[in-house]
């Protein structure tokens, strides 16, 4: 039944509105306080169905509707235009095993190298990450004056106003064989030749790490800026010096919203296209930049679709397994 | 273990401002001293110093005769008890007891078993493995107090620590506060604007008002014989009669008032002429007239009975508030609202001190 997959995306949009119109009925029933009134009742029919409405578009066409589509697309085989729908058209998972076995036989070393990379220079850039905002978050919400705080703000915040392309090139060329840095290290002695920093990929994680700073700096900031000072001073009067009081008592508590930046680091990261194609050594291949090649140099959207999903789902299963080591719950990150 | 504690000349500046103007004073071992002052007088300034947060500008913080300078607050032999308490709300009760022996690398077993000693004292037996946020708010207390003895330290500092109870409990904690003093026989270093926890729970207490140390006694010194105008009129309920000195000897001095002359104990010498402020307290007062030179008369504007005893709201000349508090077991009448009455105190009751910033003004 080929063409009946496809047509799941046109019933989903009824289900959803359906869903959303027994939630709205429902909602009165479930709530324990007996003067509440129900959702039309408060509304109005029309304003309540317009709202109704309003929501089911947003759920449809920005999140439900084209990664539905992507779905289906990557069950599909791979087939040119007046193929599709024809017979040969059926419900496959050929696109999933080819991340493992190509499909002329053999090992994809290619790809599954690319895939474990990202995956792990990710957590790497995390990690980097974490390190470089944990001090300075740690300092603009517990240590810093009012006035140095602002300053620090204003110093991270400016940067950004760069778009990402121009500041990826920009770092390309500080980082250089001829560049600025390579150039300050041979004056000062400290290296003879210059040091190819791109092409060990330093490049890479210096520009993944600066570009997702700020998404790191404000779950943490937000985190630490609500601890109680007196919780800190009660650790230090007891004896405790000044990393003991970041083990027991700072990070416990800014959990959550370590939690929270490492996700979405790690996320962003994976799944980012640029800064790995413009600061990635020769010899680099990110994941994203595979699934980019399905989509826009191959037009082998099914396969594109398919990588797509398995960096999702893998992602999505290592963020879910750090949560649960960390004891974490998903809840608290979104706090 | 106790140790004493030596102010020496302390004083705390925050740019401009001065927060404790050179404090100079001795804190004896296993004392129970308190400093008593409205907020913003510099009392919890002097606390943090103590405890190693704040350097002083100038001056020297000494405990058991040794120099802080230099020296932070996680290796000073004092342990804080913060007005919030401060517990860390993710450790169990236990945990947050023993938090100074762990950091210590004191091993797991001799942690228990002192956390179990502990909970013992502050009867809370069993109750090891509870969350802080569990706890009523007395239990916290207690907890609080628990943590900081755990370090077994040589002073033991509080921030107002029972501001945030019920008066109940708060009475009840007072008493529990001092037995547990008597029984560990360190220093207890007690910050309060609270006159009655001050007076009730202290061996000796310093007042202060604007950085600047006031007096230092015990809590009848300072009820009794008040040393300065801020003091006669922050500690205890009191009414201040202004005027000029028109007449004085060295035990007694005649102040020419509002109300004309009024006869009060002269302790500074207040020579003719001067400035000065006759203190006479609510309670000294009685519902009759008596000498000329020792009573005022008097419209009563309201009555105000609070069971064990009974306030008079009463309206002198110059429309000035006095206030007069008669106990249960004296057979005077309480005069009604809108009468005359006249009000007269003894004269070794009445305080002429000299002119100076008043409490509450």
């Amino acid at each position: 039944m080929p063409v009946s997959s496809r047509l799941v995306a046109l019933i989903v949009p009824f289900v959803v509105i359906a869903i959303f119109w027994l939630m709205a009925r429902r909602e009165a029933q479930r709530s324990q306080d007996p003067t509440r009134k129900s959702y039309f009742e408060r509304n109005g029919t029309t304003l309540g169905i317009v709202f109704i409405l309003l929501v089911a578009f947003w759920t449809l066409f920005l999140v439900v509707l084209p990664y539905l589509y992507m779905v289906v697309e990557s069950f599909h085989p791979t087939l040119p235009p007046p193929k599709r729908g024809g017979p040969e058209d059926v419900l496959t998972l050929a696109q999933y095993k080819s991340l493992v076995v190509l499909p002329t036989g053999g090992t994809n070393v290619t790809h599954m190298g690319a895939f474990v990379f990202s995956i792990v220079a990710s957590i790497a850039v995390t990690a980097l990450n974490f390190a470089i905002c944990y001090p300075l978050a740690y300092y603009m919400a517990q240590a810093g004056s009012a006035q140095k705080v602002r300053l620090v703000m204003l110093g991270l915040i400016v940067p950004y106003w760069v778009n990402e392309i121009l500041r990826a090139f920009s770092l390309r060329l500080l980082l250089a064989s001829k560049g600025l840095i390579n150039q300050a290290l041979m004056a000062i002695g400290l290296t003879d030749a210059p040091i190819d920093f791109l092409g060990n990929n330093v490049g890479l994680y210096v520009g993944l790490s600066y570009a997702y700073l700020l998404i790191m700096i404000f779950p943490l900031y937000n985190a630490i800026e609500s601890l109680d000072k007196n919780q800190i001073e009660a650790a230090r009067d007891l004896g405790a010096p000044w990393w003991r009081i970041h083990w027991d008592v700072v990070i416990p508590y800014a959990k959550p919203g370590i939690a929270s930046g490492c996700t979405m680091v790690f996320m962003l990261c994976a799944g980012s296209l640029a800064a790995p194609l413009f600061l990635g050594g020769p010899r680099t291949l990110w994941f994203t930049s595979v699934i980019y090649n399905f989509f826009f140099q191959a037009f082998n959207w099914p396969r594109g679709a398919a990588y797509s999903f398995i960096l999702l789902i893998a992602c999505i299963a290592l963020v879910m397994l750090m949560l649960r080591l960390f004891k974490v719950s998903l809840g608290e990150t979104i706090k | 273990m106790s140790a004493g504690v030596e102010l020496d000349h302390v004083t705390v500046r925050f740019g401009d401002f001065t927060a404790v103007d050179s404090a100079t004073l001795d804190i004896r071992g296993g004392e129970f001293f308190s400093f008593l002052g409205p907020s913003g007088c510099g009392k919890t300034t002097i606390l943090r110093t103590v405890s190693g947060f704040l350097n002083p500008s100038e001056g020297a913080v000494r405990i058991g005769g040794k120099d802080m300078a230099g020296i932070g607050p996680n290796k000073r032999p004092t342990a804080l008890i913060f007005q919030n308490l401060a517990l860390f709300p993710l450790m169990s009760v236990a945990e947050n007891i023993t938090y100074g022996l762990r950091v210590q690398g004191i091993d797991k077993a001799t942690r228990q078993k002192k956390a179990d000693e502990l909970l013992a004292l502050i009867a809370l037996k069993g109750q090891g493995n509870k969350l802080v946020s569990e706890l009523s708010g007395g239990q916290k207390q207690r907890v609080a107090i628990a943590r900081a003895l755990c370090v077994q330290p040589k002073v033991l500092l509080l921030d107002e620590p029972l501001s945030a109870l019920d008066l109940k409990l708060r009475q009840h904690m007072r008493n529990e506060l001092r037995t547990i003093q008597r029984m560990v026989g360190i220093t207890f270093i007690y910050i309060t604007h609270d006159q009655g926890e001050a007076l009730t729970m202290s061996d000796r207490i310093a007042v202060m008002s604007d950085g600047v140390i006031q007096q230092v006694g015990d809590g009848k010194a300072v009820y009794d014989e008040p040393a300065t105008a801020f003091v006669a009129s922050f500690v205890g309920e009191n009414n201040p009669f202004a005027g000029t000195v028109v007449q004085a000897d060295p035990s007694f001095a005649l102040v020419e008032t509002q109300f004309g002359r009024l006869l009060g104990r002269n302790p500074h010498g207040l020579e003719q002429g001067a400035r000065a402020i006759l203190f006479v307290r609510p309670e000294s007062f009685q519902l009759a007239a008596g000498a000329a030179e020792t009573t005022l008369s008097s419209t009563v504007k309201s009555v105000a009975f609070e069971g064990n005893m009974t306030h008079v709201f009463l309206e002198g000349a110059g429309k000035k508030d006095i206030t007069v508090t008669v106990g249960r077991h004296a057979a005077t009448r309480i005069p009604e609202q809108g009468e005359t009455a006249a009000i007269s105190y003894d004269p070794a009751l009445g305080l002429a001190l000299p002119e100076g910033k008043l409490a509450r003004e």
